[in-house]
């Protein structure tokens, strides 16, 4: 009899505990879809059954004027429209002002000479294939406003403060 | 045969017995008039782009490219059709290109280029002679709309307006030089000056 009391009394508190486990994962993934909710920016909290209106379509930046790089990896964006510009098999267009032999006539940037590069470090006689499709890396600017915030902070930034700090020490 | 052929001859050469030369003059006008016209209108249909088109050699390859294009849609809604830039307007250069033409109907007709591989494997071949055409002709199908002498420079971006107040200005340049495969894909641009 005693047994069985206690038994029950096991299985009680082990039903409760689950309970408890199960209702805080819920409200932990409620939480989430709010979270992700907030982040659903292109469709800007628009209920799932309905049709939202359309963003307007922002016009690329065509200022030829270089931008700041965030960080040193950065591959620099392009600051020009490239509607129409074909980078496939038959040809690069991208190549035909930034690449050695046409920066003279064009004035353009010369793509970097790691771009000549392959992966063992070899220097190439033209843009290693691993490096041709521009738009990987590279791309336009839209004249738009950023959808979310940007927490990110600059090394040097990140840097200065800190000598900051520890010079009021 | 030799008989016949004098027969008809004969007949030309002799002044009319029956018709009076009013009537021959007055109706040789009047069926010129329609023989003229036939000939302009029958010119002007070859001369559309839904002609073009009809022709799945040209609507399946350069028309569907042409389509992304700024030449097709744009903000203005002003369109190049397939002649607007491919027959020179003025007549006699019409003319010419038109007999030029002919071989594109020799081409259909045995299938030169019936199927993408095919166009594709030409595409460089056919490229050149549209290329070396409005080099010629100092982009003459480029100018009928693109007049230099009302471009407003400063509309241009920086790098457009120096190039053609530049190199177009001085006429060292033309239209064609810079601007290839604007309303088609490009073939392999290996050994093509400039890139």
């Amino acid at each position: 009899m005693k047994n069985l009391n206690i038994k029950s009394a096991i299985t009680n508190l082990l039903a409760v505990s689950l309970l408890t486990v199960i209702s805080i994962s819920f409200t932990v993934v409620a939480a989430d879809k709010l979270e992700i909710n907030t982040v659903a920016t292109l469709r800007d909290h628009t209920e799932i059954d309905t049709q939202k209106e359309p963003n307007r379509i922002y016009k690329v930046v065509n200022k030829d004027i270089k931008q700041g790089r965030n960080y040193p990896m950065q591959p620099p964006i392009i600051p020009h429209t490239i509607r129409g510009y074909e980078v496939n098999r038959n040809n690069n267009k991208c190549m035909s002002c930034h690449s050695r032999h046409r920066t003279e006539k064009s004035q353009a940037p010369m793509v970097s000479v790691t771009h000549y590069m392959d992966r063992d470090g070899n220097f190439l006689a033209d843009v290693s294939p691993r490096r041709y499709f521009c738009n990987q890396c590279h791309v336009i600017q839209l004249d738009a406003e950023p959808l979310i915030e940007n927490s990110f902070i600059d090394m040097n930034s990140l840097m200065k403060s800190k000598t900051v700090n520890t010079d009021q020490h | 045969m030799k008989n016949i052929l004098l027969i008809g001859w004969r007949t030309l050469t002799k002044p009319s017995a029956y018709y009076s030369l009013g009537v021959l003059v007055i109706g040789g006008f009047i069926a010129g008039i329609i023989f003229w016209g036939g000939f302009n209108t029958a010119l002007e249909a070859t001369n559309t782009e839904e002609f073009c088109i009809s022709c799945h050699e040209m609507e399946n390859n350069v028309y569907e490219e042409l389509k992304t294009t700024i030449h097709f849609t744009n903000r203005s809604g002003v369109r190049a059709t397939c002649p607007d830039c491919h027959v020179p307007h003025k007549w006699t250069d019409k003319i010419a290109r038109k007999m030029q033409a002919s071989k594109e109907v020799w081409g259909t007709i045995f299938g030169t280029i019936n199927t993408r591989e095919k166009f594709l494997d030409h595409r460089k071949r056919l490229a050149q002679n549209e290329w070396t055409r409005l080099k010629a002709n100092d982009s003459l199908e480029c100018r009928n709309c693109h007049n230099f002498d009302y471009m407003d420079f400063t509309e241009q971006s920086e790098r457009a307006a120096y190039q053609h107040s530049t190199a177009l200005a001085a006429g060292e340049k033309t239209c064609i030089d810079c601007h290839k495969g604007i309303a088609h894909q490009l073939p392999d641009m290996k050994d093509v000056e400039g890139w």
